[in-house]
């Protein structure tokens, strides 16, 4: 079986932008997380991490942000230009969508035209042009993700992390954010890690779905998946469809004893 | 997209007919208040009147005696003049506390050993009795405004110190990761998402520390009674003197002074951040 190739940029392919390997975290209080994880990320890919909640998955994300060190092994990011969408929206509640997607470029001191200009952008990648003004209080929870994701877009990130971003969502919005985000993985040109525990939005969404193990997580099985992009929300009541859900399920049982 | 967003959630209350709700809720509103009034001019007027006799009637003057001493014209200006200058202390009180307990705050806020060095002390400022330590804050610092003040800030500092700090302190964690995954410096992380997160926790701090502040005016022209009367002095005053009507309407223009000002920064605070924070919520 060969990866499946996006038609984007199908000639960088090949450039690693994260790579993991034996990678090991063990908190001060003796628990392991992560224990001999080895992964690769490449322009171009879209991998997804499914495993039991608190197997580190996470964990996994926070070190190739840097926000946690791993304690054993090597950890190599290739670019600086990093997304990271959290679990939560973690908007700030006293700017509205606007000011809240500039936050980030205003962080790195960008002058006020540019992050003007970065943000109105994202604020339309997502679909959210005309709710510039709106406090995130008045916003749904799709919403609020939404302008979460296009916070990380005003940084045109290469490599894009995902913290199980849609897992407060209902069912319904959570498709539709599907969608999206395979659309804007298709025109931005970012390479993903995406961490969930939903078996379908992983095989929906990536070129590679990652199954880890319970405490400590340890990756038991990868599976290519090969629909071509831009997906077809319609792939999702094939027979192939459910057949590679029924073996990235299967091999989430298997690991979980 | 067409989705709108949801409405605030001030609004879940529509659930119910809305003409009901308002003509209802109205005289809800308003009825209970007035009825705890009428009760409690009525338990005054029984004790007055009922319970104490005539030689020890000014124990408890009947409400009517009370608002007839309040506007007299003597002790009306008397307790207008001296309302001027409590006030003037309770503002400048507050003010000062204000300033130094958010300080105070953001410094321990910086890092744990600076909380564990200095909190300490809040909590000994909360608990030492200032009225012991009112006589020798005169000794001093002398026996007028300058030694006012610093009462009523001892006594309005606490609140400021400890909402502070908790506010700061109340983050998300995820919020604050969004800034150190830019790293941001301990400045921009404190200006522009620990302060403004902390705002509403500061608001209610005000809001208590501004009921101190009242309090802290009163006691310290209270025990001085030197310099120009405020109504500490006046309580003082008519105290020793017997004058239990005057003292009545000075003991209610003094609570009304701590409604209105604690009335008001409820107000401020509503307008600086009610726009994002719900305070009934908390």
């Amino acid at each position: 079986m060969s990866i499946a190739t996006p038609p984007v940029a199908p000639a960088t392919t090949t450039d690693q932008l994260l790579h993991f390997e034996d990678v090991a975290m063990t908190f001060p209080n003796g628990t392991t997380a992560l224990s001999g994880v080895s992964l690769t990320v490449n322009r171009g890919e879209f991998v997804t991490v499914v495993g039991p909640s608190g197997c580190g998955k996470s964990t996994l994300l926070r070190i190739a942000s840097g926000l946690t060190p791993a304690t054993e092994g090597v950890t190599q990011v290739d670019t600086s230009r990093i997304g990271y969408v959290f679990q939560d929206a973690t908007l700030l509640p006293w700017r509205d969508v606007q000011s809240n997607v500039e936050l980030l470029a205003e962080l790195n001191g960008k002058p006020k035209k540019d992050r003007q200009k970065t943000a109105k952008e994202a604020i339309d990648l997502v679909g959210l042009t005309g709710f510039e003004k709106h406090l995130p209080r008045t916003l749904s929870g799709g919403m609020k993700m939404r302008t979460s994701l296009a916070r990380s877009l005003t940084l045109d990130p290469e490599l894009f992390l995902f913290d199980e971003p849609f897992g407060a969502l209902d069912e319904i919005t959570r498709e539709r954010l599907n969608d999206e985000l395979i659309k804007l993985f298709t025109e931005q040109q970012f390479a993903g890690l995406f961490i969930t525990h939903s078996v379908s939005e992983a095989v929906y969404l990536s070129t590679k779905v990652v199954v880890m193990s319970g405490r400590p997580g340890k990756i038991v099985d990868e599976f290519p998946v090969e629909f071509p992009f831009p997906r077809d929300p319609d792939i999702r009541f094939t027979a192939e469809f459910a057949e590679l859900c029924g073996q990235v399920s299967h091999a989430l049982r298997e690991g979980h004893h | 997209m067409t989705t709108t967003p949801p409405a605030p959630p001030k609004n879940r209350t529509l659930m119910r007919p809305a003409t009901v709700r308002t003509t209802k809720n109205r005289t809800a509103t308003w009825l209970p208040p007035i009825a705890v009034f009428a009760g409690v001019l009525a338990i005054w007027y029984a004790i007055s009147y009922l319970i104490l006799d005539e030689k020890r009637r000014f124990l408890m003057p009947p409400p009517h005696e009370v608002l007839a001493a309040f506007f007299d014209p003597k002790t009306f200006n008397e307790l207008v003049v001296a309302l001027g200058r409590t006030t003037f202390v309770a503002l400048i009180g507050l003010a000062v506390a204000i300033v130094i307990g958010v300080l105070w705050a953001i410094a321990m806020s910086q890092a744990k050993w600076v909380e564990r060095s200095l909190y300490p002390y809040a909590v000994v400022l909360q608990c030492i009795p200032i009225l012991a330590l009112v006589p020798l804050i005169g000794f001093w610092f002398g026996f007028d405004y300058p030694a006012r003040i610093i009462v009523c800030v001892m006594i309005a500092l606490f609140p400021m110190v400890s909402n502070t700090l908790f506010g700061l302190q109340s983050v998300d964690r995820g919020q604050r990761e969004l800034f150190q995954l830019q790293r941001a410096n301990r400045w921009t992380v404190l200006t522009k998402l620990e302060f403004p997160a902390a705002l509403p926790a500061i608001f209610a701090g005000m809001r208590i520390s501004a009921g101190l502040a009242v309090v802290g005016a009163i006691v310290g022209d209270f025990f001085f009674r030197r310099g120009d009367p405020g109504l500490g002095s006046l309580l003082s005053t008519y105290t020793s003197r017997l004058q239990s009507a005057e003292l009545f309407a000075a003991i209610i223009t003094a609570a009304l002074l701590g409604v209105a000002i604690f009335a008001i920064f409820g107000w401020i605070g509503k307008r600086v951040v009610g726009r994002w924070y719900d305070f009934s919520a908390s």
